[in-house]
């Protein structure tokens, strides 16, 4: 894909529309970095002129300040916040809530002030711009759950418009018993992540699956990298990797399209 | 007339003993640092809204109805016959009785049946919660943190609303009996929704001396059980219906996502990274301490909330890591910081400090360091908190210090750290950070 970094357009005078911020798990997981290239190709099919950082990006810091690393997060985020002011960016897109959460609420009080919205938001608003408009129809009338992330969730309150996204699918949205205000982690935030479960009876991502599979829906759609990990993790785990499908929201549209 | 006085001295001792346990909880709240948060939008609309929606007006309350409800009976009740609790004072003060009626009329006697109808409903409440503690057994009632006193208070409130309730129903009863009888001493108050029926019911074809013996019983128990629960309060998770108001107007307004920035480290990176432009103002005297592993290191406003919360539990019943067995419950983490703020107070009424006495304890000795591993962050509680408590916050600022002060925290975070620092990437990998662009 041809995809410019804030430099190159730098270099050519131009200001992009939007920076799209990958993030770590965007950059490097395999599973996430399928979601990014959903997303890049949804933007240019949008024709939404939009920049990556590229090796210039750094880790948001979220998961050390949650962790209590207060100065690896200083660190990581001044670095980032004084990327950003150079860039002179003004809004930003990015399809991990933690990021977004990061950007959005940690970053003012360091002199990082944006527009950040979440790749769902995004797709909600291409949407009913009618700059994106959803063809075929793969999934209609298909059986699909949402599951809520905590940060796009309870962190800043924004429940509908992943759902107003999978709306525009006209999928049969079966919701879990926890949803909404209500939704269950899927257990990865706080930097949980990166360590095993404290001991307990079972772990929290598949405590979650099983309600997701309760549901009966053939797709499992997720708006967060950490989440995509946890769940799928969970339907291997109960073998039902046959069945059902844990798929990010940019995947779904896109996939719809391509169909 | 010795009525009068033995009112006197019992309401005097009620009010001193009272008085001198919230004082007590005022100061043992103040051992909390007053950080001026610059975050923290200070928007007093927002907070007044608050405490008119949240706190008066129980709106969070109604996520489960029932119990709202229920709850909002035992409310109402509570609010309302603070009126007759005013009467009661003024006739156990000067032994007039039902000293209101004369003056307000035909009002008197609707104020009067719409407490007697609050507390029906109230009882009906009552009832019900100390089924579904002890019959039903819900299961948030019974975690691990609730074993011994916390059940046994909860326990004790209610049957004490029961008690005040029997001391209601007994004294108007017996005295619109009296009424009826044209006895002396008893106005006629007019006819109260309840005790017009329940009255002539319980107590008819009574002597007048048994009567006025019944009314006087029911007043009395009704201030004694008022007076006990004031004293009891201070040593009860029911400071709720107190500190409810100014905990929800204390609550931070701003996003839940938002964590408390640090400036002293804040400064000292930016410093770091670029040494020319250190700002040179002067560095903060004394120890420099991160986190926070003590209540004194706490916001106030955490121990506040520590103070408001009334064990309900409704946040330890959402919670992504205690549903799955892990030790942590957002419920216990306020009621170790409120026992340890008990005994911090303690210790300094023993050594009559005006200061915290150092102990050689710490609230890591409340709670481990499995329970605050075990967060998600994901904020069930804070959203399940009928009265804004967060022990999001608290958590966060124990991982601070342990992170911070001690260099310690779960081991699997260190290639996490590691890879971060080295690689500015929470993985350390081989690949440019835009590989996935020749898919």
């Amino acid at each position: 894909m041809n995809i410019k970094t804030m430099a190159e357009l730098a270099a050519e005078g131009r200001t992009p529309e939007v920076l799209f911020w990958v993030g770590c798990a965007g950059s490097f997981d395999d599973r996430a970095q399928r979601v990014t290239v959903a997303f890049a190709k949804l933007l240019q099919q949008a024709g939404v002129e939009f920049g990556i950082l590229g090796q210039e990006e750094a880790c948001t810091g979220d998961p050390a300040r949650r962790a209590g690393n207060e100065f690896l997060f200083q660190m990581l985020a001044q670095q980032n916040v004084a990327m950003l002011n150079m860039y002179e960016v003004k809004r930003i897109v990015t399809a991990c809530p933690h990021c977004f959460n990061t950007l959005k609420n940690d970053y003012p009080a360091l002199g990082g002030n944006y527009e950040v919205v979440h790749h769902t938001q995004f797709l909600q608003q291409l949407l009913a711009e009618g700059r994106l408009k959803v063809e075929g129809g793969s999934f209609k009338g298909k059986k699909i759950t949402y599951h809520d992330s905590c940060y796009l969730g309870r962190a800043n309150g924004e429940y509908e418009a992943p759902r107003s996204v999978l709306q525009a699918l006209e999928a049969d949205l079966v919701e879990m018993k926890r949803c909404r205000t209500n939704g269950l982690c899927c257990g990865a935030g706080g930097a949980q992540m990166w360590k095993e479960d404290e001991p307990g009876e079972k772990r929290i991502n598949m405590e979650r699956t099983e309600e997701a599979l309760a549901t009966g829906a053939e797709i499992v759609a997720v708006n967060c990298p950490f989440c995509m990990t946890m769940m799928s993790d969970g339907v291997k785990a109960k073998e039902q990797q046959e069945r059902v499908m844990v798929f990010d929201l940019a995947e779904l549209i896109l996939n719809n399209k391509v169909s | 007339m010795l009525q009068s006085i033995i009112f006197i001295i019992v309401t005097v001792a009620a009010f001193y003993f009272a008085g001198r346990n919230f004082l007590k909880i005022r100061r043992n709240i103040l051992l909390g640092k007053d950080v001026p948060d610059a975050s923290t939008s200070v928007d007093a609309g927002q907070r007044w809204r608050n405490v008119l929606l949240i706190a008066f007006g129980q709106k969070k309350m109604f996520a489960r109805p029932i119990a709202a409800i229920m709850h909002f009976f035992i409310y109402g009740a509570f609010l309302l016959t603070q009126i007759e609790l005013l009467e009661i004072l003024v006739d156990g003060f000067t032994g007039s009785h039902r000293v209101f009626s004369g003056a307000l009329g035909g009002f008197y006697t609707f104020l009067i049946s719409f407490i007697e109808i609050m507390s029906v409903l109230a009882f009906v409440a009552t009832v019900v919660f100390l089924a579904r503690r002890n019959l039903l057994r819900l299961p948030r009632f019974h975690k691990a943190e609730m074993k011994g006193w916390p059940t046994k208070d909860a326990n004790l409130i209610l049957l004490g609303e029961i008690l005040l309730l029997t001391g209601i129903f007994s004294m108007n009863g017996a005295d619109t009996v009296l009424q009826g009888m044209g006895a002396e001493h008893y106005p006629q108050a007019g006819p109260f929704a309840v005790s017009s029926y329940l009255g002539p019911a319980l107590f008819g074809g009574m002597s007048e001396g048994a009567l006025v013996a019944i009314e006087r019983f029911g007043w009395w128990l009704h201030a004694l059980t008022v007076f006990g629960f004031m004293v009891y309060l201070a040593y009860s998770k029911h400071l709720h219906i107190f500190l409810a108001f100014p905990n929800t107007y204390f609550a931070r307004t701003n996003s839940r996502g938002e964590m408390e920035n640090m400036p002293d480290i804040q400064r000292e990176v930016a410093s770091m990274m670029n040494p020319e432009a250190a700002p040179t103002e002067a560095q903060p005297e004394g120890e420099l301490s991160f986190g926070a592993n003590d209540v004194t290191k706490l916001r106030w406003q955490d121990l506040l909330a520590a103070y408001t919360c009334t064990e309900c539990g409704r946040c330890t019943s959402v919670c992504p890591a205690n549903i799955t067995g892990k030790k942590l419950s957002p419920r216990k983490i306020m009621m170790d910081v409120r026992d340890r703020c008990e005994e911090v107070g303690r210790t300094m009424d023993a050594q009559k400090s005006a200061t915290p006495i150092d102990d050689g304890k710490s609230l890591f000795d409340y709670i481990t360091r499995e329970e605050i591993h075990a967060c998600t962050t994901c904020n069930a509680c804070v959203e399940a908190c009928p009265v804004l408590i967060n022990p999001l916050d608290i958590i966060l600022q124990l991982r601070r210090h342990e992170i911070l002060m001690e260099s310690a925290g779960p081991s699997d975070w260190l290639p996490l750290f590691n890879s971060l620092e080295n690689s500015q990437a929470a993985w350390a990998v081989s690949t440019e950070r835009d590989a996935w662009k020749h898919f």
